[in-house]
């Protein structure tokens, strides 16, 4: 009983601070900007402590973050090995094979008009299509390792990233072609010092994307076979013996895994195309 | 027109061409242990000698045996009319023998399956919806959830879907409520970043007009901002359909699922009847593509009647 009325106490007083933090005039400074969302993230974590605790939740319903937090860092070998397996194997392989695919086969769909009008139109319907599903036959064909993964995630991000790069690569301007023409540029040289670095913007949208993309094909690759580690494997063994703190603690090690991946792109993004408006605000 | 139209027939032509091409090295091994099996002269002879081979050059050494690729039982990779034959067997002609909704049929499994999605799209939408609105009139709620709501992008949610799974049958709650819960939170975040875009998206000056009108935060928020966020919303719920459609399948994975096309993808991969698989990979597509189609249509009618030149 205790228990649910702190975690009564704590919410009100984690939203009572951060509304006053808001309203109040250094609400615009980047510390504020970022201490808000990581008050209302601390309040809710130490509310389903207590409540977990106040109820007396059985740990196969719902753990406390406590227990998560204490497995997560006694399983940390598993846990490595586990990420190694997923992320740096099978997602990120696919992932580098995918858009470097991906790139390249755009890079010749925008030279040929024919392929353009012909491969965007499929790109577009399978890039919204369930991709996840050949993960059954591309185990079957790849074997359970995390080749097969690879397989997975390459399929997954190879039509978004085509799509995008093809987008970007008709952002240059008629004037800015023109120009080019000219100078009597090569087609090289007009590819490299012009439509290249007006694609950048797109090509690192379709790389965004894809990291998602990448750990989502990799873990749901792993439900469909797969040796005995990975992050996947791991959370489909655990559930089935209930031990829901490791699979919290494979959950903490994607979202982890998932949110630096994407800032790492992001970050590269920043320094390629720091000459964008979008970058510059 | 007519020549993008021609341009993707020649691509689609294409792919199925690769298609039938790739099918006969995939499954020549097989083809040619059954065709040495029944007396036909095979070189190399002997699968111990050609374990080891290249499937391609097995298949350039023995094109005898190339018709035997295309029509087998469990292939490593059906043709495509094996495929349709399956599609075909599963749904149409299960509906002219009366009994669409058996256990066989494919109708059936999308049914199960296409539930779960609308249900799961449902509750997402509308709880996004709601946040996204108390997002855009609260300061303290913009400020501690939307920062959230942006990062929860970037990390694979579904990886909670066998867990959300297993916890609610613990319970009790099984069938399509536990679907409907992982499509549900998988539509949720994008229709949230999508709608608050959206409802920002009405410049100052359209701002300023209604200031000068007089008109209440209501006012502004029925007249200006939910007209202006539309094209936004409906971007994000192609977005998240297709999302909720991948969360029921990879729903049905984890408790060996008996009804429904994640069920068939999984029993198909147990069994190794891989023509089952793909017959079910293409339903999912056919359904994710017409839903997508319908959302896009509802938008070009609504966008239509508001005026909107699309």
């Amino acid at each position: 009983m205790m228990e649910l009325v702190l975690a009564l106490l704590i919410w009100a007083a984690g939203w009572g601070l951060n509304a006053w933090l808001a309203r109040s005039a250094v609400s615009e400074t980047r510390a504020v900007q970022f201490l808000v969302p990581f008050i209302f993230g601390a309040t809710l974590v130490l509310v389903w402590e207590m409540v977990v605790r106040g109820l007396n939740v059985p740990m196969v319903i719902l753990p406390a973050p406590s227990v998560i937090a204490m497995r997560f860092a006694s399983s940390l070998p598993i846990l490595w090995v586990d990420f190694v397996q997923t992320f740096l194997k099978g997602a990120l392989g696919g992932y580098v094979i995918g858009c470097a695919a991906a790139f390249l086969v755009a890079i010749l769909v925008d030279r040929y008009d024919f392929l353009r009008r012909g491969l965007l139109p499929v790109g577009n319907f399978v890039a919204a299509l369930p991709i996840v599903g050949t993960a059954p036959i591309l185990v079957m064909w790849f074997g359970f390792d995390w080749q097969s993964k690879a397989a997975v995630v390459v399929v997954m991000v190879f039509f978004p990233m085509l799509v995008n790069t093809v987008a970007g690569l008709r952002e240059a301007s008629a004037m800015q072609r023109d120009l080019m023409q000219t100078y009597a540029a090569s087609y090289g040289q007009a590819f490299f010092k012009l439509r290249l670095p007006a694609a950048m913007p797109f090509i690192f949208n379709g790389l965004k994307i894809s990291t998602t993309l990448a750990l989502i094909g990799a873990i749901v690759a792993e439900f469909f076979g797969s040796p005995t580690l990975g992050m996947g494997f791991r959370i489909s063994t655990s559930v089935g013996q209930l031990a829901l703190d490791m699979v919290w603690a494979e959950i903490v090690v994607a979202a982890l895994a998932g949110s630096a991946f994407y800032g790492v792109v992001a970050l590269v993004e920043k320094a390629v195309t720091f000459w964008h408006p979008s970058q510059r605000a | 027109m007519m020549r993008t139209f021609w341009a993707v027939l020649v691509v689609v032509a294409a792919i199925v061409l690769f298609w039938y091409a790739a099918a006969v090295p995939m499954n020549i091994k097989t083809a040619l242990t059954q065709a040495e099996r029944e007396g036909a002269v095979i070189s190399p002879e002997g699968a111990a000698a050609r374990r080891d081979m290249s499937a391609i050059a097995l298949s350039l050494a023995n094109p005898a045996q190339w018709g035997d690729t295309l029509v087998q039982d469990k292939p490593r990779l059906p043709t495509p009319d094996q495929v349709a034959v399956e599609l075909w067997q599963t749904s149409g002609a299960m509906v002219l023998k009366g009994r669409a909704f058996s256990k066989r049929s494919l109708l059936f499994h999308g049914w199960v399956t296409l539930s779960a999605t609308l249900l799961g799209f449902g509750i997402g939408t509308v709880l996004g919806i709601l946040l996204a609105v108390g997002i855009v009139h609260s300061r303290v709620m913009d400020m501690s959830v939307m920062p959230w709501a942006i990062v929860s992008q970037t990390i694979p949610i579904i990886a909670l879907a066998p867990m959300i799974i297993v916890v609610l049958y613990s319970v009790g709650v099984q069938g399509i409520i536990p679907k409907a819960i992982i499509s549900a939170y998988l539509s949720f975040f994008p229709v949230v970043v999508g709608m608050v875009k959206g409802l920002r998206s009405p410049d100052s000056m359209q701002l300023d007009l209604l200031r000068t009108y007089n008109a209440s935060t209501s006012q502004g928020f029925w007249k200006l901002r939910l007209p202006s966020s539309l094209p936004y919303l409906f971007a994000s719920l192609k977005v998240a359909i297709a999302a909720s459609l991948v969360g029921a399948i990879v729903g049905e994975l984890p408790t060996g699922a008996v009804s429904g096309l994640g069920a068939r993808l999984l029993a198909g991969s147990y069994y190794g009847q891989t023509i089952q698989i793909w017959s079910a990979l293409f339903a999912a597509a056919i359904l994710a593509a017409l839903l997508v189609g319908i959302l896009g249509m509802i938008e070009r009618l609504l966008l239509r009647r508001m005026g909107v030149v699309a």
